[in-house]
Order: structure tokens, then sequence, then C-alpha cells
């Protein structure tokens, strides 16, 4: 016990060290271009304590299916069949509409729209904290899956790759508030850029003039500008529209399609054609 | 009594909380989620101010900035400052009441937060949101019952 005597100054010195190892971290992650692989690599290393936070919740679900009576899957199974048929026909539909794109687009003589392949990826983890909207995906560089790689669900726009392991990878949800889209409303074409808020069912629209024409209720799409998210997605629906003659810009919010706070599947892109390709084959024309 | 005895429960304690930090759970609660990690080193610290202090809760709080993904740093400096407060009084936090010590963390996790907020506010530009402040009401209620649980547990793995 006579050690507590002596521990004044040194506990001093080690909270300066303490403080002053965090601060170097934070610089590195924050502002070097290291800390993507080194965010990388921690990830596989702690991924056993997601695999093992996540073991109740998946024994849990597991034991439901198990205990789901005979009858409830039949008619899931039904109901899921009716689904398939029922966007297979749409399927078809956009089969011969993207026909006839690539057709126009040739007439046109610009640079066809290829489509790129696709991959379904688990969520395994859902970083809890509000500062960090990030999910860990199941998938990572031994099934192809690179940083900046677009993630969208059934109903719209997710986020994108930010660190990839060997058998895991890192997203960035839309709603964080360090991430930034650039998006295109359906009805009027306006390009805009919609931007995180570290709130699960809000983004901000931004640098928008008070002119613009903009309603709740608007579709805002990908507009594949920015080179990473493929033309076309939806992405959120505006539902508030603030007007402010004294402010440069309208303030306005809009709701994410996608359900980000329960997600559980998603999908990953592979943009078929990339920025560079399609800058390329347009230059012979 | 070996010198080291028992370090094992305690990090199997700590590995506990830091699953009890990532464990997935409807969104709804996940805002109540108190800081497990943080409450259990704060713990182990009046009790054994010289077997676990700033070097644990530094890493501890390393770890949680990769687990929860916050900017690596961020919480691993939050917990080495409260840490450090409660290793500096630990003497007098043991002989409060388990109530007055529930307030006490209250203002403890409090600090924790507003660090955490404004590091976080310096790096990304977060905004606040009152919500982000209910880990610390739930903090305040766990506390007692923490208490009681990891005492016991010390007591009968014969910790010291």
């Amino acid at each position: 016990m006579n050690a507590i005597f002596s521990r004044g100054p040194l506990l001093g010195l080690r909270l300066l060290l303490a403080v002053l190892c965090s601060v170097g971290l934070m610089v590195v992650d924050r502002y070097t271009e290291r800390s993507t692989q080194l965010r990388s690599f921690l990830t596989s290393a702690v991924s056993p304590l997601f695999y093992v936070a996540s073991l109740p919740e998946t024994l849990l679900s597991g034991a439901t299916e198990q205990f789901m009576s005979h009858q409830r899957l039949l008619d899931e199974n039904a109901r899921l069949k009716e689904t398939l048929l029922r966007q297979n026909g749409q399927l078809q539909l956009l089969g011969y509409l993207q026909q006839e794109n690539t057709k126009l687009r040739a007439l046109l003589g610009s640079a066809p729209l290829t489509d790129g392949q696709r991959l379904v990826a688990e969520i395994l983890a859902v970083y809890s904290h509000p500062f960090s909207h990030q999910v860990v995906l199941n998938k990572g560089k031994n099934d192809g899956v690179t940083e900046h790689q677009p993630l969208i669900d059934e109903k719209g726009v997710v986020g994108q790759i930010v660190s990839v392991g060997p058998t895991s990878s890192r997203a960035l949800l839309i709603s964080d508030n360090t991430h930034a889209i650039s998006v295109r409303a359906e009805r009027t074409g306006i390009r805009t850029v919609a931007e995180g808020l570290g709130q699960w069912d809000l983004l901000r629209v931004i640098h928008l003039p008070q002119s613009a024409d903009i309603r709740v209720g608007d579709r805002l799409l990908t507009s594949g500008l920015d080179g990473l998210f493929p033309e076309g997605y939806p992405v959120a629906e505006v539902s508030r529209v603030q007007q402010d003659e004294s402010q440069p810009f309208m303030t306005v919010y809009a709701k994410p399609y996608a359900q980000l706070d329960r997600i559980r599947h998603v999908l990953l892109l592979w943009p078929g054609a990339r920025l560079e390709d399609v800058m390329d084959a347009g230059e012979p024309n | 009594m070996r010198r080291n005895g028992g370090l094992g429960f305690i990090y199997l304690s700590l590995l506990i909380a830091l699953l009890l930090t990532v464990m997935p759970m409807p969104q709804q609660v996940k805002l109540f989620r108190p800081d497990w990690a943080l409450l259990v080193v704060l713990y182990w610290t009046m009790a054994l101010p010289g077997r676990v202090n700033i070097l644990t809760a530094f890493l501890l709080g390393f770890l949680t900035d990769v687990l929860v993904g916050t900017v690596l740093g961020v919480n691993a400096l939050a917990f080495s400052v409260v840490t450090f407060i409660v290793a500096v009084n630990h003497l007098k936090i043991r002989n409060f009441s388990v109530i007055q010590q529930a307030l006490l963390i209250g203002l403890f996790l409090a600090l924790y937060h507003l660090l955490l907020f404004w590091l976080s506010h310096f790096l990304t530009g977060v905004y606040f949101l009152p919500a982000y402040l209910w880990p610390v009401l739930t903090g305040m209620l766990v506390w007692p019952w923490l208490f009681w649980l990891l005492r016991r547990y010390r007591r009968q793995f014969k910790i010291q």
C-alpha cells in the first residue's frame, strides 16, 4: 500500500503519455493516408469479437427459424415466389428498355452505360456510436471487394466501403456526418449534394439557392457525378424545405429510402463502366 | 498471495464489457446503452488502483475506438482522463455511499461524453443532440448494480 503515496506524479506522467499517444492516433487516423490500412488491419484483428458479440442474436434468430411453423414457412415461400415472379416480369421490361437505351445512346454518340457485377453481403455488425455510422460486412478482399465501392439495399443507396480486410470490410453509411453524396432531383434534374448528419433518418441537402425548384416529396437519385455511385439509384426523399430570404441557401432535409438502422443484407455494386473507361470510350467519337 | 493473482479475471470482465459495448441491439435501445467498458474500468481503478489504471484505460479506450468506429484515440483519451481523476481520488470515492458514488459516476460520464463530443466535433464536425447524453443517466442507474456485482466477483475470485 505504500506505493499509493508515491503514485501522484507518476499518474500525472502516465496521463500525459496517454494523452500524447491519443492525440498522435487522432492525427494519424484523421489526417494521413495510412489510416485506411491501419483501420483495415485493426478491423480484421477484432472481427472475432464481433462474431462473438452477435452470437446471442444469431442463436435467437436461428431458434426462431427452427420453431417457425410449417404453415408459416409455406406462406412465406408462396409470398416470395410471388414477389420473384412480379420482379422477373419487371426485369423483362427492363432488359428491353436497357437495350433500347443503349441503341439510343449509340445513335447520340455517347458512351453506353454498362451493367455491373453484384454481390450480396450480410451485415456483421453495426457500429453503435452516434458519431460514426458504419457497418461491418462479411465480404472482404477475398471476394474482390475494393475501397469506395457503392452499397445499396432493396430500397436505395446505403453507403460505400471505406476499408477492406481479408474476410470483412467496413462501410460508411450515407447518414454518417463525414459522408456526402452527389444527387439529382428526379422531377427537375437539379444537381446537389446530400450530406449525412449523424442521424439515421435525416440527410441535409446543401447549396441549393433560394430560387431552386424543389418540393417536399421530390425523389433524389444518384447523379453519378462523384465517380463513385452509379447514376440513377434512389437515395432519399425530400422531407422538409425551409425558405428564409435572409439566408443565401435553402434549408432542405431529406429522408433516406434505405432503412439504415435495420439493414441486414446489402448489395455490393461493381459499376461496370468506370469514369475513365467511359472517357476513353467516348474519345474516338 | 501471488502478486499478479486474478489479473486474468480482471481482463475477463473487461472483455465482457467490450462485448456488451458492441452487442447488436435495436436502434431505440442502443441510444440508452450504458458505457459498459468505462464503468467497469472505473470500478477496477477505484478498487485496485495499483493494478488497473491509466494504461489499462488507454488500451480499453483504444479498443473501444476500433470497435465502435470513432476516430482512433478519441475514446482512448477520454477514458484516460476520467480514469486519472478516479485514480487520484480513489480513497475518497471508496468512502462514499453507493448512491453518492452513482451521482459522482454520472458526473464523470458527463465529462466523458463532453470530451468525446468536443474531440469528435473538432475532428469530424459532428452535431450535438441532447439524446447523446442518455448513457449518462443509464450509467448512473446501472452503477449500484454493477458495483455490487463486481465486488462479489472480486471477492469470489480473491482478486487483489
